[in-house]
């Protein structure tokens, strides 16, 4: 193909550009709303369950005397609770360091039935790093559910 | 004393840049000549002064000066040397100081050895660098002041984050701010070249060098930042898309393409409008990052304090920075004179195509990074993560792919697809055989994808050297050929990783044994052990590969005092054909340890690709350098015959 003889190669690369760039922000938009994973607590969740399967995210307290370990060694279940509801959750891996009961956990995953399936448990990694979600959650609503689950 | 001198001679500094800017600004216009030497040198000063500065810091760190508040709430008598030097850094206050000295003697570099850019950009591009600086400077002496004093000394300080007393610190973050800052030259050079209206091949031929000098950086810093967040974070992973990775991806990406359209500027004279644009952007995507990370808006480990009144400060500068630029760019971009033109089928329309898909993906990222923060201002909390970023900067990173294969066998300015087709027949047919098998093994559409482009481009980077000289090859040809075969390097590692990563999870007890991949792991005894301050249990693994020797490996869980915290310490075994990776978990109730094993099959080619790609932009640099200083000593030499002539 010979160059373009019109003046405007800069208008028409400008315009394929544009183009994929908007194109590009069409994806990342209808990507995000397939695949943005929304945060709930353990009383949303339970009232508007989200899709089965669905990658979520659930934060509350872990509510004590609720970590059973399984036979395997390395299953662990809870049940999560915000003071108004629970929700119990299945973990296969090895936990973070401040993983405690009565404390705060944010959990990566999805509902199996009416089990949370975490991949992933975030807990609070020291002073300077807590969990966005929980760092409100705890200004919010930490005394409350903690005088409950004592 | 150390730290009101380190103070003053920071403010001096400012200072400093303040006349830099007004004496670069003056000497532009005709009746401003006097002020023209005196750039130069206030640059080099100002450089000079800001490293007097950051050297004292670090002496205050290395005395532990619990008087100054930074290292009172930062360091402890304690820590290991190499540590409280490489704290330093590990705070806000201590790296946006790191982050000016960077700026500073970036500029002063440019001040003292660039001679081949036009007088009056040079001048303009100072004044732009010192402009910038003020920026920083004034968030670093009105809100984050590194040497402020406690009332009352403190007993004793409060230590380092256990994650970051690592090797790593030392090396990973004064590394990628030399990339993020070097950046800062580009945009400088950019916002130069736009007040003087000098967009041209001589200026891309200067602004190059700089580029690619910061561009190296930045990949290495990536690299290394990765490996390191894959050994100490122990979750086995070496890419998280966690804001702060993105935060330096997106330069990456940005200055990635400007390295690309500034050689077809240099070459062509074409894309001038585009180069200065992506100049621009590179830079803002530094500083977009800095926003991200610095003011704690994002969670993150990276993230130091939480502080709404830093990130309105780093906000406004945002908006003044990247604003005015824009603002200057819409204004002059017309005047830009439309370069030279080329055909559908040539290097040019390759690279401009890449310089889109690139962009393309920086807008995926950006996207997918600000996401969150926009849904949370409506009260949606929600999180982004590989589910997102990878089929769908994918899309952009394949054909993207495809074309590196083909552009450098491309002419300049036009060609025909059929003159390259036969030359590209070879690594058509080794994709498509690494396809075919990988998709005969059940391997996933993705990893599929990037383990056949991965091998057809490692095949395809190579034919530019064919029928040429090896010895004879410039070295910029070499570079690119590295670099190149780097990105497919790392393109299959991070496929294959993908494919066929073992992991399992186990309970052992001492002397049971578990199968992970061709690996049988005993775990055979756990011990105490402490180290200069910090205590751990360790585990000794004996992993036989494929019924061979035993290799002992010892994955430790550290608990550290100052300030408590914990940290695990992988365990790595690498071989020619992958690694495997070991950590040690806690004791289950009945006296079983938990264990985590993964056996990675070539996950280092990741990081050897994205070494090589950086040792490609090395070779490249060395080769451009080395030729201007070759053309300096000959127009020296000429001059110097014509003096003598004269006489």
């Amino acid at each position: 193909m010979s160059a373009i003889k019109a003046k405007h190669q800069r208008l028409v690369l400008l315009v394929i550009a544009l183009a994929a760039l908007i194109g590009a922000g069409l994806l990342a938009a209808w990507a995000l709303s397939k695949q943005a994973s929304y945060f709930y607590v353990p009383s949303d969740l339970v009232a508007h369950p989200p899709e089965q399967g669905r990658a979520v995210r659930l934060g509350g307290m872990v509510q004590r005397g609720s970590i059973k370990t399984m036979p395997d060694g390395v299953t662990i279940t809870f049940v999560v609770g915000d003071g108004k509801a629970t929700v119990p959750v299945r973990y296969a891996g090895i936990t973070p360091d401040l993983f405690v009961e009565g404390s705060g956990v944010v959990a990566e995953g999805r509902m199996e039935g009416t089990t949370f399936v975490a991949d992933n448990l975030l807990a609070k990694h020291d002073e300077k790093y807590v969990p966005r979600e929980m760092k409100d959650m705890t200004q919010a609503q930490a005394k409350a559910v903690v005088a409950e689950t004592k | 004393m150390i730290a009101e001198l380190g103070l003053a001679v920071l403010w001096m500094a400012a200072a400093l840049a303040v006349l830099q800017l007004v004496a670069g600004a003056l000497a532009l216009r005709p009746q401003g000549a006097a002020m023209r030497g005196v750039v130069r040198p206030v640059a080099v000063m100002q450089g000079v002064l800001v490293a007097l500065a950051f050297a004292a810091l670090i002496t205050l760190f290395i005395t532990t000066d619990l008087s100054v508040k930074l290292v009172a709430e930062n360091s402890h008598s304690a820590k290991p040397l190499i540590f409280k030097i490489a704290g330093t850094w590990g705070n806000h206050e201590g790296s946006m100081l790191l982050w000016v000295t960077i700026m500073s003697l970036a500029g002063a570099f440019v001040a003292l050895v660039e001679k081949r850019l036009a007088e009056n950009t040079l001048l303009a591009t100072l004044a732009a660098q010192a402009f910038v600086s003020l920026g920083f400077y004034a968030f670093l002496l009105l809100s984050s002041n590194p040497f402020a004093r406690l009332p009352q000394p403190a007993p004793e300080g409060a230590g380092l984050n256990p994650l970051l007393q690592d090797i790593g610190l030392a090396f990973h973050p004064p590394t990628l701010y030399v990339g993020y800052v070097g950046l800062s030259i580009a945009f400088s050079f950019a916002v130069g070249a736009l007040i003087t209206r000098d967009v041209g091949p001589a200026f891309a031929r200067a602004m190059r060098p700089w580029v690619l000098g910061a561009w190296i950086f930045l990949t290495v810093g990536i690299t290394a930042g990765s490996y390191w967040a894959y050994y100490t974070l122990g979750w086995g992973g070496w890419w998280f898309w966690d804001p702060v990775e993105n935060a330096s991806l997106m330069p990456w990406l940005a200055a990635t393409a400007l390295l690309h359209s500034v050689s077809v500027l240099a070459a062509r004279n074409a894309l001038r409008a585009w180069t200065v644009m992506l100049g621009v952007i590179a830079f803002s995507m530094s500083m977009v990052g800095t926003f991200l990370v610095r003011s704690g808006i994002l969670t993150s480990v990276h993230a130091f304090a939480v502080d709404p009144a830093r990130g309105s400060f780093i906000l406004a500068l945002l908006a003044i920075y990247i604003g005015g630029a824009l603002l200057l760019f819409a204004l002059r971009a017309g005047t830009v004179t439309e370069g030279a033109r080329f055909a559908f089928v040539s290097r040019e329309a390759a690279l401009v195509f890449n310089n889109v898909m690139l962009c393309g993906i920086l807008g995926i990222v950006l996207v997918g990074t600000l996401y969150p923060l926009l849904t949370e201002a409506f009260g949606v909390k929600v999180s982004v993560g590989p589910p997102y970023f990878n089929p769908v900067s994918a899309i952009f990173a394949f054909p993207m792919l495809v074309v590196m294969a083909v552009g450098p066998l491309l002419r300049w300015k036009d060609d025909r697809g059929g003159r390259v087709a036969p030359i590209l027949a070879v690594p058509a047919l080794v994709a498509l055989a690494a396809g075919g098998a990988a998709l005969a093994a059940g391997v996933r559409l993705l990893p599929t994808l990037g383990l056949a482009l991965g091998a057809g481009l490692a095949v395809a980077s190579l034919l530019p050297l064919r029928g040429r000289n090896l010895r004879r090859t410039p070295l910029p040809i070499w570079g690119m050929v590295v670099s190149h075969l780097g990105l497919a390097v790392a393109a299959m590692g991070m496929a294959s990783e993908s494919a066929f990563s073992i992991e399992t999870l186990a309970a052992l007890s001492p002397g049971e044994t578990r199968q992970v991949g061709p690996y049988a792991l005993t775990l055979d005894r756990i011990d105490p052990v402490a180290g200069p301050n910090w205590t751990a249990l360790q585990a000794t693994v004996s992993a036989r590969y494929a019924g061979g020797e035993a290799d002992t490996l010892t994955p430790q869980a550290r608990v550290f005092a100052n300030p408590p915290g914990t940290r695990t310490e992988s365990a790595l075994k690498t071989r020619w054909n992958g690694q495997l990776y070991v950590v040690l978990g806690e004791e289950a109730q009945d006296g079983r340890w938990q264990m985590r094993f993964w056996w990675k099959p070539f996950v280092p080619l990741i990081w050897l690709g994205g070494l090589l790609v950086g040792l490609g932009g090395f070779l490249a640099l060395i080769g451009r350098v080395a030729r201007d200083v070759k053309r300096l000593v000959a127009i020296d030499k000429i001059a110097f015959r014509r003096e003598r002539q004269g006489r």
